[in-house]
């Protein structure tokens, strides 16, 4: 593979993970993997009505009130990202 | 190949989801008329409120094989007719148009944007469409949001740009509005967060205070393109917006919503907060702070600037809100704000969408239970409730301020006009033959709250009675008739006795006529309104010709006497014991003319049809002639070939009773239909060609074991066919999809029926029941369940029925709520306060308290004259329902148990607990009550509980464990870690258990008694978060899951076979495990997904002697059930019929309908009925494409889908 080519992969790699959020790379950490997952399940029930229904009648809330909690959710459903200086030092170990 | 399975199944929907999700209030005809559109699911519905009846009538409901996520209206200026934007799961913007003329929705542009599925990029979770109709935004929960500029080409035809992006990554959305900024650029409001910061940040600060933003883009009409034109960060507990009437009518801005706070906001203006009030009263927690739900704007007509909202809490409270404008010297308003006001209004169960209706109506969309149309008393401007205004507070979200009070009260301003009955959320179904009819019931729960309700929903059409008389005897027939051609209502009710008939007359009082000139010595055999002002009687003797009370008597030959006679407006045709036919047909003076030729049978007659004369012509030319041997033939009565015989039909029994009748069609126009009821019950249908006589497509339903009488009536000015056997069956053509459908009627049997008329009830029907004369009408057609609801105290979680008596036990469990005993405790210490009364909390609620739980088993009758809930045991101690059974344990002589499985201080999520208990009732009073014997501590609150080999059966998280009933407590026998992760569902057969886990699936387990073992033997190859299984064979598992999957498993043949050998248990107990699991998997046989959430699954039989089918409800209020196949040829049939209707009548939305049916894993082995049954609803010249494909003729095709309904569901 020429380094044209490379290149080319490379840059056709940047854009689907700028157009489609959520697209691995060879570096993707745990927690970015968790996050994204996280972030994937609470829109699809957002998205799913009878599901979101489903919890919200379990918990006994109204399904507006659900519908805004698992959409705050999403902000940092895996807790804060690790940091800087641990992702030097652990690499890839932690995932 | 996946789609070679052996197993096929038809799925068909029997009652579709009643959520829901989305109202729209608009003109979609196009006409002044208002009417509501309705997302239900993967259905459109519209919806015309009837403001004179006060009623909610469904015009049109529409599958569109898609998930429906939000719907907006728009109109194009200087249009009249309002077109809506369907966004939905299929990554395409699709704008549909309501043709009342052909009463389709019809499809005006579909654009393609994205993938498809619910994705978090993709977008069409939010759609807002300009007030002007100019442009419409559709976003996703993330980052994407797309604008697509509307407007019209030189022919008037509506447009739709290329979209312009408006992405920013890293952010999600709350909430979405159009700002009203008149004919100003179009600019979207909306709230959002970001969390690109949240992701950087590893100290989680940023993660733990989100700042959310206010958002306006503005779309430049003239450069087209979109910017950000304006942002600004709100209250971060905001989570919705309202849109605030611009340009004349208001200063535009929207309403954020926020934690008790509602804040207006705008670009050009000052910030202005008014918090929500909060309830007082003696069970509330004053230190609860509440959100905004759902509202509505509504603009008065004819002033600017006059406008309120109606903002409601999730405890129900409506707040009516409006703003103040600045004034200038004149009085007029300037567009400025000045204050934010807030007050009160009224009490409503939570909704989804409100819809204010121009005539004075409120149309409120529950989120669960029952949807109701209110009536506004008043607007709630002067009356004594306190108001609130901005003034008073600060505009800072952080700021402090004084909470403000109000006391909730019953209804002022609205009230209530019709409750729609809603099955959402349905959340246990059992099937079940309790009133001894020959159709079991369906019976199930619904609802939330303290408006739960038992439901029992039953095949029918609701009848209403006017009268019920006692007659002096029994009466053998019943007829009406007018006295005259030109008489608008019926005047005689004529009775016929086993030697007597009665003449009465209908008025307002219902006499004996002495002079009607009919004989009333001898019984009678039909009668007649023959010509202008004649009557005829056929009584076994003769013809008697009433004619301005002159009478003729045509006398029967001698030695024979009339057995059957057929009459119309103009002929007469009577059969006498001979066998022979007499045809008469009567003159342009008015007497009846005998025809000289008589025709004899072969065979006795036992009935005779001629149907009514077509419009336009002299006599109707067929006369259908029923006999003994088991035929009937078809004479012509055209004058150069009468009583010719044009076809002959065998048949399986005599028949009973002939009607030849046209009837509307699902071509578009009528057909003449002979119907046939049999002596053995059945009932046909056979269309009879107008032209040759011919008897063609025939159609059967058994009826009941009664010979079938068949009388023609008339409901809705349609004519139908009223059929009488152990119960009353109407046919007719259904409103909507235009099929043929036969129903039966709620009401008591009847021997004979006859239309009725009167200037009381134009369009009734009088029926003889024994001794009794019934006149009663049936006001809808197309609604053909029938609903009984009983209320129920909390939500319900499961259904249980007695073994042998026929009452239900529910266990009912809410969450957040203050049970009874605390409420009591509150109450008691304030009343020596002397405080107000307890509010109904069937329309307020109960009070909420964080991390109670109120929890509680009925007793439900639902057979009685009264339907009614019997008992009630309250729990206490903070233990809620998880899980029951009815056991009957060998130990204790084969007595049943309830056992009810609970948890104590349960916490939903993550899930957390601090006990578990299983308590044993016994059942008093033949089960109409209950004793509580003991409980026992188990370390899980059980999720399963089944009876198991006359002991019990729990899943206890991943445990399964038998146990048998102590003095004391329950007794362990046995126990097994089985199941991953969470034991949700069991079913057994022998010695197997099906066991469901939460989220792993299924596995098969065994009990060896020998050695006393419970041993895992099969397991699933792919996650499926179970909520619901039943067995459908021994080796097969049918079941349903969270994302809307329903499927059938099945156990290798082999390990089905060693797992049930005597000893061997060891081989099991050191077998191999594959791939971390049991040693063998289980084979998928079918897999469909039903976009609704199967909540219950049984194997039942619905009609009498149809066979056995799976029906299951879903959280949305579906009922569906799926249809064996029998034979591989039917199979095939419906699979090419479904491949030409996907591509034929590919779904609304866009969707591809197969995608959709496998949104999760590919459909397999399922062919979907209800795509199959719109073939009813395509184009003629669709219909004969379809049908030439197949080879088959388009009366074939339609028949083959109505049998598969009719000989195995409703």
């Amino acid at each position: 593979m020429g380094c044209a080519d490379k290149l080319r992969t490379q840059q056709e790699l940047e854009r689907l993970q700028a157009k489609y959020i959520g697209t691995g790379h060879p570096d993707t950490t745990s927690w970015e993997w968790k996050t994204n997952i996280n972030r994937d399940t609470y829109s699809s029930i957002v998205g799913h009505p009878p599901l979101l229904s489903y919890i919200a009648l379990a918990s006994n809330e109204p399904v507006t009130k659900v519908r805004a909690e698992m959409i705050r959710k999403m902000i940092q459903p895996a807790g804060p990202p690790p940091a800087r200086e641990e992702d030097t030092i652990m690499g890839g170990q932690q995932s | 190949m996946a789609t070679t399975s052996n197993m096929f199944l038809y799925s068909l929907t029997i009652q579709p989801p009643t959520t829901i999700s989305q109202a729209l209030l608009g003109q979609f005809s196009g006409t002044k008329e208002q009417q509501i559109i309705t997302a239900s699911g993967s259905r459109l519905t519209l919806l015309q409120p009837d403001p004179r009846q006060g009623k909610v009538n469904t015009i049109l409901s529409q599958d569109v094989f898609g998930i429906i996520r939000a719907i907006a209206s728009f109109r194009l200026a200087g249009s009249h007719k309002d077109y809506i934007i369907l966004a939905t799961d299929s990554g395409r913007i699709a704008i549909i148009e309501y043709l009342p003329k052909t009463n389709r929705f019809n499809r005006i542009h579909l654009e393609t944007f994205g993938k498809s599925g619910v994705r978090r990029v993709v977008p069409g979770q939010y759609l807002a469409a300009d007030p002007k109709g100019r442009a419409c935004l559709i976003a996703s929960l993330e980052k994407n949001k797309l604008v697509y500029v509307l407007n019209r080409n030189a022919q008037a035809e509506l447009t739709i740009s290329s979209p312009l992006e408006a992405h920013k990554p890293g952010v999600l959305v709350l909430s979405l509005v159009a700002l009203d900024v008149g004919y100003a650029n179009p600019v979207f409001a909306a709230l959002e967060l970001d969390y690109t910061e949240a992701d950087q940040d590893p100290t989680g600060q940023a993660g733990q205070e989100p700042e959310a933003q206010l958002v306006y883009y503005e779309l430049d009409l003239g450069l087209n393109h979109v910017v950000r034109k304006w942002s600004d960060a709100v209250d971060p507990t905001s989570s919705l917006l309202f849109q605030v009437p611009g340009g004349s009518d208001g200063p535009s801005g929207v309403l954020v919503c926020g934690e008790e706070n509602i804040t207006y906001r705008h670009s050009n203006q000052e910030a202005f907060r008014v918090p929500i009030p909060r309830r007082r009263g003696p069970t509330e927690d004053p230190q609860r702070k509440r959100t905004i739900v759902s509202g509505v704007m509504h603009k008065l007509k004819g002033s600017a600037g006059a406008f309120f909202f109606l903002l409601q809490t999730e405890d129900g409270d409506l707040f009516k809100v409006t703003l103040d404008m600045v004034e200038d010297d004149n009085g007029n308003p300037t567009g400025e704000v000045k204050r934010l006001k807030i007050k009160y209004f009224d009490t409503i169960p939570i909704a989804t969408s409100l819809c204010i209706l121009k005539s004075g109506f409120l149309f409120v969309a529950s989120e669960f239970g029952n949807h109701s149309l209110y009536q506004f008393e008043k607007l709630g401007d002067d009356d004594e409730e306190l108001e609130f205004s901005s003034e008073e507070f600060p505009t800072d979200s952080r700021a402090a301020y004084n909470p403000v009070y109000f006391q909730p009260r019953p209804l002022e301003n609205l009230t209530l006009v019709e409750s729609i009955d809603s099955m959402n959320p349905q959340i246990d179904c059992k099937v079940a033959n309790l009133t001894g009819e020959d159709a079991p019931q369906i019976y199930s729960v619904c609802g939330n709250g303290a408006r739960s309700s038992f439901r029992m929903l039953k095949h029918g059409l609701e009848v209403s009675e006017i009268v019920a008389s006692e007659l002096p005897g029994t009466p053998a027939a019943v007829w009406t008739t007018k006295l005259t051609k030109y008489d608008e209502y019926d005047a005689y009710i004529v009775l016929s006795f086993t030697n007597a008939t009665l003449v009465l007359s209908i008025g307002e009082t219902v006499e004996e006529v002495s002079d009607s000139g009919f004989l009333t010595t001898v019984p009678t055999l039909a009668v007649q309104q023959l010509g202008e002002e004649g009557l005829i009687q056929v009584h076994p003797k003769g013809i008697r010709h009433i004619v301005q009370g002159r009478v003729n008597e045509w006398p029967a030959p001698q030695h024979r006497s009339i057995v059957a006679a057929a009459t119309n407006e103009n002929q007469v045709v009577i059969a006498l014991s001979s066998g022979e036919i007499v045809y008469f047909e009567m003159d342009a003076d008015g007497s009846l003319a005998e025809y000289d030729e008589k025709k004899e049978m072969s065979g006795t007659v036992t009935s005779l049809s001629l149907g009514r004369v077509p419009e336009g012509l002299r006599r109707s030319s067929f006369l259908a002639v029923g006999c003994d041997d088991c035929t009937v033939r078809i004479l012509s009565l055209d004058p150069e070939s009468t009583l010719e015989m044009k076809s002959i039909q065998a048949l399986t029994a005599a028949p009973a009773s002939l009607s030849i009748m046209s009837m509307e069609d699902s071509f578009g126009g009528t057909t003449l239909y002979l119907h046939i009821g049999l002596h053995s019950g059945v009932y046909l249908r056979t269309v009879l060609d107008e032209v040759t006589g011919e008897l063609t497509d025939t159609r059967q339903k058994f009826l009941g074991p009664k010979p079938t009488k068949l009388f023609q009536v008339s409901v809705q000015g349609r004519p139908c066919v009223l059929a009488l056997n152990s119960r009353p069956w109407l046919g007719y053509t259904d409103p909507i999809t235009k099929g043929f459908v036969m129903t039966p009627l709620s009401y008591v049997d009847l021997e004979y029926g006859w239309n009725f008329s009167s200037e009381q009830c134009l369009e009734g029907m009088v029926g003889i029941h024994a001794n009794f004369l019934r006149i009663f009408t049936i006001e809808k057609l197309g609604d053909n369940m029938i609903q009984k609801s009983i209320p129920l105290t909390y939500t319900p979680k499961r259904l249980v029925k007695h073994p042998e008596q026929p009452y239900f036990y529910t266990i009912e469990a809410d969450n957040n709520t203050l049970p009874p005993e605390l409420r009591a405790q509150l109450l008691a210490q304030s009343n020596t306060n002397g405080d107000a009364a307890i509010l109904p909390p069937e329309e307020f609620g109960y009070p909420k308290a964080r991390n109670r739980w109120a929890s509680c088993i009925s007793i439900v009758d639902p057979v009685s004259d009264e339907p009614s809930v019997l008992n009630r045991v309250d729990l206490d101690n903070n233990e809620a329902a998880v899980s029951a059974a009815v056991v009957s344990f060998a130990s204790q002589d084969g007595e049943s148990f309830l056992i009810v499985g609970t948890g104590k201080d349960m916490i939903l999520s993550p899930r957390q607990f601090s006990e578990g208990y299983i308590h044993v009732y016994r059942f008093h009073d033949d089960g109409r009550d209950l004793e509580f014997i003991h409980k026992t501590k188990i370390e899980e609150p059980p999720m399963a509980l089944i009876p198991f080999q006359g002991r019990l059966l729990a899943g206890i998280g991943k445990t399964l464990r038998i146990y048998d009933l102590g003095l004391k407590q329950l007794l362990r026998k046995a126990q097994a870690e089985i199941a991953p992760q969470l034991i949700v569902s069991l079913q057994t057969q022998g010695n197997r258990i099906v066991v469901g886990d939460v989220q792993q699936g299924i596995t098969y387990a065994v009990y060896k008694p020998e050695g006393n073992k419970l041993l895992a033997w099969a397991d699933d190859t792919i996650n499926r978060w179970t909520t619901c299984t039943a067995m459908v064979d021994y080796e097969s598992v049918a079941g349903g899951d969270k994302f809307g999957n329903v499927w059938i498993l099945r156990a290798p043949e082999r390990a089905s076979q060693e797992s049930d050998e005597p000893g061997s248990e060891i081989q099991l107990v050191h077998a191999k495990s594959y791939l971390h699991g049991a040693p063998n998997r289980t084979a998928l046989m079918a897999h469909f997904y039903t976009q609704d959430l199967p909540t219950s699954i049984t194997k039942t039989n619905l009609v009498v002697g149809g066979q056995d089918v799976l029906l299951w409800s879903g959280i949305q209020g579906t009922v569906g059930v799926l249809i064996p196949f029998v034979s591989r040829e039917d199979v095939d049939f419906f699979q090419s019929l479904e491949s030409h209707m996907r591509a034929e009548d590919p779904p609304l939305a866009g969707r591809d309908h197969l995608i959709y049916r496998g949104y999760y894993v590919p459909v397999k082995g399922v062919i979907d009925g209800d795509l199959c049954e719109r073939f009813a609803l395509l184009a003629n010249d669709k219909k004969q494409m379809i049908a030439g494909e197949l080879d088959r003729s388009v009366r074939e095709i339609e028949r083959k889908i109505s049998d598969i309904r009719t000989r195995s569901a409703f």
